[in-house]
């Protein structure tokens, strides 16, 4: 068993599989930190950006707090969607190769 | 305004009998399906993605998220909007740095993940240790906030109506375990979306549906700093740690994490946090259009006469919007909010004690499953009454700070253990344990002194520790412990078992 799990390990297929999933996630990761402690820091160091009037007497700070959300609320989707797709369909083809070994090893 | 806030209404009271009623019947249908520990603890890992999305985004809109933020937006205006942000950020960070190596390599909760390839019993109790401070601040926060709430929208004595939350809270917990408690959480959070949007297009209606209109009445009524930024982030530094603190600390609370477990694998966790994510962010979009509305409508100084903090604001506003069945509905939401959040805190504080502590500490790992079904019983019983006593210990307490307390314990305890068991092979049991133990003290002890208890609780004039909150500090120091330790502790069983671990991470290869 742990044998078998050793090969799989070593294969290239899913080096580059954990490779591609900790690349997606750190740099969808990185966006919510850049629009999220971003926005924060434009707060705290440029108070009249924030609230400079883009209406009547709304500010810009309402709309970028809400396009903070609705960032956040995509990139979830764009790694679901990635996942769903191409990581998911990797890890099929993977698993696949491993109940294989594990059934010649039996034999 | 004349309100009937306060006093117990006829349909304010029917409709809290009928959600009772309606989750006591759940509960008591979900009771038949529970009898081993995997639907005790993770509902037979039978819930769907959609349900899931519901659940967790129930278990994390308490009270305070819905109340607190309205009556924050309605008296102090953009800063409430600001706060109500990184409430939300948190979640795509779950989703990708946590979510799906959590489901493949855990059971029931993340100490089996931490512990996976370390030595048991040390890893357990301190994951144990971490997970328990982290439901005890939290529930404090929930139980003295429920018995407030309560006596201002009913007009119950605190201490009565603690006790109806604790035990009502129990009977879902104690007898229909994990599907009684989601399916409790399912229909809370559908109502609160579904009343606080009916609330929300109620307000718009007054200014035809145009929110320019609503913030140019904000502005008239109380100047234009009401859609500026104000005093919430003086200090940027203090504003990131507060950051850092609600954005990791969902990536350690306990009774969110759980629920990962409830679902079949994780592509159902993955999308589950998707649904989570849409569904919480949604409600943090349309929450500050009520809480504006309430400031213009019913005004500030009626809402702060009522309640200093102003969590009656969305309360008021449904009454002068929807009249008083609008108003009970509303006030039975608010109730059936925090009964919810009550319960799935108490299932992961037992869930802690029966199977890290009692199963894998006392027991080694062997116990049957009809004995551990009856220790996660006991222990939920221990738990629940726990949570109402310290509920009445701590009225009349300021206990605003216990909430950033939990999360700054969660990030700073249980995340980075949690993370690097997952990520980096050296990761030894002294380390992370070490890196648990440094993560609960340092930041229980720098809240401690911080201005939001030594100067604010205390009544001391100056903080000794600068900062609100101290997760920039503990959750680093944490970390930094976790590599040193394990650095100078090499551990060869955990590294050799690391491979086994990644097959089953990212391939599921084992996984329950």
């Amino acid at each position: 068993m742990d044998r078998d799990e050793q090969r799989i390990e070593d294969l290239p297929e899913f080096k580059s599989l954990v490779v591609a999933r900790w690349t997606v996630a750190s740099i969808l990761t990185l966006l919510v930190f850049v629009s999220y402690y971003g926005f924060i820091l434009l707060v705290g160091y440029s108070k009249e950006t924030i609230a400079r009037k883009i209406g009547d007497a709304t500010t810009l700070g309402i709309p970028m707090v809400v396009l903070v959300i609705v960032i956040s609320f995509v990139l979830t989707l764009v790694y679901v969607l990635w996942a769903n797709s191409s990581y998911d369909s990797r890890v099929t083809a993977l698993r696949q190769s491993l109940e294989d070994r594990k059934k010649r090893g039996v034999q | 305004m004349q309100t009937s806030l306060g006093q117990p209404t006829a349909l304010g009271i029917t409709f809290f009998f009928l959600f009772v009623a309606v989750s006591l019947a759940i509960t008591f249908w979900a009771a038949r399906r529970t009898k081993t520990t995997t639907e005790y603890y993770a509902a037979g890992r039978s819930v769907s993605a959609l349900q899931n999305g519901f659940a967790l985004a129930g278990d994390y809109m308490s009270a305070a998220s819905f109340l607190g933020i309205a009556g924050m937006v309605a008296l102090k205006g953009f800063d409430g909007m600001l706060y109500a942000v990184g409430w939300l950020v948190g979640w795509p960070v779950l989703l990708f740095l946590i979510a799906e190596p959590l489901r493949n390599l855990g059971k029931f909760t993340f100490a089996d993940v931490v512990a996976y390839r370390l030595r048991q019993r040390p890893v357990r109790i301190a994951a144990a240790i971490g997970s328990i401070l982290t439901v005890l601040f939290y529930t404090i926060a929930q139980m003295v906030g429920a018995g407030s709430l309560i006596k201002l929208m009913f007009g119950l004595p605190y201490e009565v109506a603690i006790i109806i939350v604790g035990v009502v809270m129990l009977m879902y917990v104690l007898f229909g375990g994990m599907i009684a408690t989601t399916w409790v959480q399912i229909i809370k959070a559908v109502l609160l979306l579904g009343g606080v949007t009916v609330l929300m297009l109620l307000t718009m209606a007054r200014f035809d549906f145009k929110p320019g209109e609503l913030y140019s009445a904000v502005a008239a009524n109380f100047g234009q700093a009401a859609l500026e930024p104000g005093t919430l982030i003086s200090n940027p530094l203090d504003a990131v740690s507060l950051g850092l603190a609600l954005m990791f600390g969902l990536l350690g609370l306990p009774h969110i994490l759980m629920r990962f477990y409830t679902v079949a694998n994780a592509k159902d966790a993955r999308k589950s946090v998707a649904w989570a994510t849409g569904f919480i962010g949604y409600f943090y979009c349309i929450i500050p259009l009520v809480g504006f509305g309430a400031s213009v409508l019913v005004g500030r100084e009626v809402i702060s006469s009522i309640d200093k903090g102003g969590n009656m604001a969305a309360l008021l506003l449904s009454e002068l919007l929807g009249g008083l069945p609008f108003l009970g509905f509303i006030a039975a939401v608010a109730f059936a909010t925090i009964l919810a959040v009550v319960a799935g805190l108490t299932l992961a504080g037992a869930s802690a004690l029966s199977h890290d502590i009692y199963v894998n500490v006392v027991k080694g790992g062997k116990a049957t499953e009809i004995n551990q079904v009856k220790v996660a019983r006991i222990a939920t019983i221990f738990v629940g009454v726990l949570a109402i006593l310290l509920g009445i210990l701590f009225k009349g307490q300021n206990v605003a700070f216990m909430v950033g307390l939990a999360f700054a314990v969660a990030c700073s305890a249980n995340f980075p253990a949690l993370f690097l068991s997952i990520t980096w092979r050296k990761l030894s049991t002294a380390g992370a344990t070490a890196s648990i133990i440094v993560g609960s003290v340092l930041a229980t002890v720098l809240i401690v002194l911080s201005p939001t208890v030594w100067v604010d609780v205390f009544k001391n004039p100056a903080p000794i520790f600068p900062l609100k909150n101290p997760a920039i500090i503990s959750m680093t120091a944490s970390f930094a412990t976790a590599f040193v330790v394990s650095l100078l502790t090499p551990e060869k069983d955990a590294e050799a078992k690391f491979n086994t671990e990644k097959v089953r991470t990212y391939l599921a290869a084992g996984a329950e």
